[in-house]
């Protein structure tokens, strides 16, 4: 399910993100101008583009197995698959002799802090967050239990 | 046929001999150290870290994974790292960066540990050791294991399992360790015992870790497999969290012969994580996860690259070289001082290295008290040491003044007594230390009599007391000369001074014979 949503939710903010594009450039007067005035075209060009991955249903037992997210129906698989396309596009901008950039703050170095204990001793407010407790314990479920294999795969969700 | 497969697996294990399978194997073993970090607070968060603390009290709102809350680094952890990493002979990055490692566990609330990954704060290092066990090897040898990277990681939490559900405490969730890998450069669990206690030694004088294995602070890992010689590298298994010195040697040992015992029979070795079982002295399998896992390593968005200054230099959390400058001494370099300036030999040396509480005694008494630092080593070690194992005692635990284990040295370097009564007088103040040497000597009388005509009196009466010995002495029966020994020390109640007693007696005898 949460897969779905975040699925869902990266189309719709691409479609918000056009829109935009197409209602605001009036506003902005810099002269710089990174946001075009009209749509432009797409300069992907999708004859360079990997062929669309195909997801099997092994691969989407073990991402539900990761995930513990009912995913592996037809409308999950399509929209994950449409993500990979979609993702596929920035394999063609060209990255040759550059570093990746993991965070903005690279060229800073890492604040420390001293060894001092500060914190801690709030069992109440930590608790207060579980579902259940017992004895100011957490408790979980047992151990890894393994997940049980699906009988139906690939089954339709009633609901769509 | 499950149970008698087993059965058949220890049958053969515990018949294999040992020599048999030496020529035929080669045995590998690579370590991997999870050394608690010995700090106030965790890694990430200002929570405390004292052991035994009320369950989930030493937890932060960051260790419980609550919304919103951000890891801010540890400037002592750092320091500890680097420390060790330069004992360690490691290359200590300028530049290194912390990533996630995935995994769904309910004692790791956020889902993902932090750990180094890409690159860790050091890499190739190289530690060498001596190893030696007595009783196992007749003379101490060096090994040298190289080092593959340090990295800082946090632990996980701890949980108790019930049997249908856990119940989780969070005071370890955070705690800092260094994650110390080792190349796979051991031949044996000997070997694998003696590099943990050199490590051991090294972080407890470098005071980055407690090295308290019964508290966890201290955790191996061991990755064990065997090939014939000029084979490739078998298939390994990997045994998990190993608590204690000589579980090492035990687990590694058993393993090895397991895994002969396997491939003997026609068997294969599968790439299984295992566990040790000191109680039956067996590795068992644990329960595996079905399919290899995959940790989804990514870097850790919310802490930018960690730098450290190398030379005269302040950009970065901390300077390395002002730290390499505070390094102390580290064990091989007191073992070679033990050896240069003191004329030890290398087992003394060695042993003296790993019992730091008699180090301790050694350093702090011989030069202070102008002592014979070959006999204070041979008492130390010898007299001292085995006393207390005899006596099923741990040398942490004893509350003898140094000044008097240094009393009882002089009183036998100025041959005031003798090494039997110095053994007395060791076991008289392990019961009580009240006092001292000296003091005991006194009341009880245990002086050594060095006084030459008093032991020729000794000896002329124990001669006169054994005249069936003197005939047979006379006759030409020289080896009897010992049984005349024998019943002099007797005779003294060990006080006579050996050193002298057999010139004298052999005068004795000889005005005798005339």
């Amino acid at each position: 399910m949460q897969y779905q949503m975040i699925f869902h939710c990266i189309k719709v903010n691409i479609r918000n993100n056009l829109r935009n594009f197409s209602t605001t450039p009036k506003e902005v007067l810099t002269k710089k101008r990174l946001v075009p005035l009209r749509p432009v075209s797409s300069k992907i060009d999708r004859s360079k583009l990997p062929a669309r991955t195909k997801i099997d249903a092994n691969t989407i037992e073990h991402l539900e197995r990761l995930s513990l997210v009912d995913c592996a129906n037809k409308q999950g698989i399509q929209t994950l698959e449409d993500a990979i396309a979609f993702a596929d596009q920035i394999l063609q901008v060209d990255t040759e002799g550059i570093e990746p950039l993991v965070t903005v703050l690279e060229d800073r170095p890492l604040q420390v802090r001293d060894d001092k204990v500060e914190e801690g001793n709030c069992i109440k407010e930590i608790l207060s967050n579980a579902a259940v407790t017992e004895d100011k314990y957490f408790v979980a479920p047992p151990g890894n239990i393994p997940l049980e294999p699906r009988e139906n795969l690939l089954h339709e969700e009633k609901d769509n | 046929m499950f149970l008698n497969r087993k059965l058949y697996d220890i049958f053969l294990v515990r018949t294999s001999s040992t020599k048999a399978y030496k020529s035929k194997w080669k045995s590998v073993v690579g370590l991997e150290v999870h050394a608690q970090i010995q700090s106030q607070s965790k890694l990430f968060s200002a929570a405390g870290t004292r052991f035994a603390s009320g369950v989930n009290q030493n937890v932060s709102l960051f260790d419980a994974a609550t919304p919103g809350t951000l890891p801010v680094l540890n400037k002592r952890c750092v320091e500890a790292g680097v420390l060790t990493a330069l004992a360690l002979n490691c290359r200590v990055n300028a530049v290194s960066m912390f990533d996630r490692k995935h995994y769904f566990y309910s004692d790791l609330p956020a889902g993902y540990q932090i750990t180094q990954q890409r690159s860790p704060l050091a890499n190739d290092g190289l530690l060498e050791f001596h190893v030696y066990t007595p009783g196992v090897h007749k003379t101490p040898y060096v090994k040298k294991s190289k080092i593959k990277q340090i990295q800082l990681e946090q632990d996980s939490g701890k949980s108790l399992h019930d049997d249908d559900r856990s119940l989780v405490d969070l005071n370890r969730a955070g705690i800092p360790l260094m994650e110390i890998v080792f190349e796979p450069d051991l031949g044996d669990g000997e070997e694998a015992a003696a590099l943990i206690k050199e490590l051991v030694v090294i972080l407890q004088r470098l005071n980055t870790c407690s090295c308290k294995m019964e508290e966890g602070a201290l955790r191996v890992d061991a990755n064990v497999s065997i090939h014939k010689p000029n084979d490739s590298l078998g298939v390994r298994t990997e045994i998990k969290n190993i608590g204690s010195v000589r579980a090492v040697a035990g687990a590694i040992t058993y393993e090895i012969k397991r895994q002969i015992a396997v491939l003997e029979r026609g068997g294969t070795i599968t790439n299984e994580t295992r566990s040790w079982n000191s109680i039956s002295k067996v590795t068992v399998p644990m329960r595996d996860k079905e399919e290899k896992q995959d940790y989804r390593y990514m870097p850790e968005p919310n802490l930018p690259p960690l730098y450290l200054a190398i030379g005269p230099s302040n950009w970065g959390c901390l300077n390395v070289d002002n730290l390499k400058a505070s390094i102390p001494e580290l064990p091989n370099e007191t073992r070679n001082r033990l050896k240069n300036d003191y004329n030890l030999t290398p087992e003394q040396a060695v042993i003296l290295v790993n019992e730091s509480k008699l180090l301790d005694i050694f350093n702090e008494t011989v030069l202070r008290m102008k002592l014979n630092a070959k006999l204070m080593a041979n008492i130390l070690i010898n007299d001292f040491l085995s006393l207390i194992h005899k006596e099923k005692k741990v040398l942490e635990d004893i509350t003898i003044p140094v000044e008097f284990l240094a009393e009882t040295v002089m009183l036998l370097q100025k041959s005031a007594i003798n090494r039997k009564t110095a053994q007395l007088l060791l076991k008289e103040m392990l019961s009580l230390p009240k006092d001292t040497p000296s003091e005991i000597v006194r009341s009880r009388g245990w002086y050594q009599i060095t006084n030459e005509e008093e032991l020729r009196t000794i000896c002329k009466t124990v001669i006169k007391e054994n005249p069936k010995i003197l005939n047979q002495y006379l006759n030409g029966k020289l080896i009897v000369f010992d049984a005349f020994l024998g019943k002099i020390v007797a005779k003294s109640e060990g006080k006579a001074d050996m050193s002298q007693v057999p010139s004298i007696l052999k005068e004795v005898l000889k005005e005798l014979k005339k």
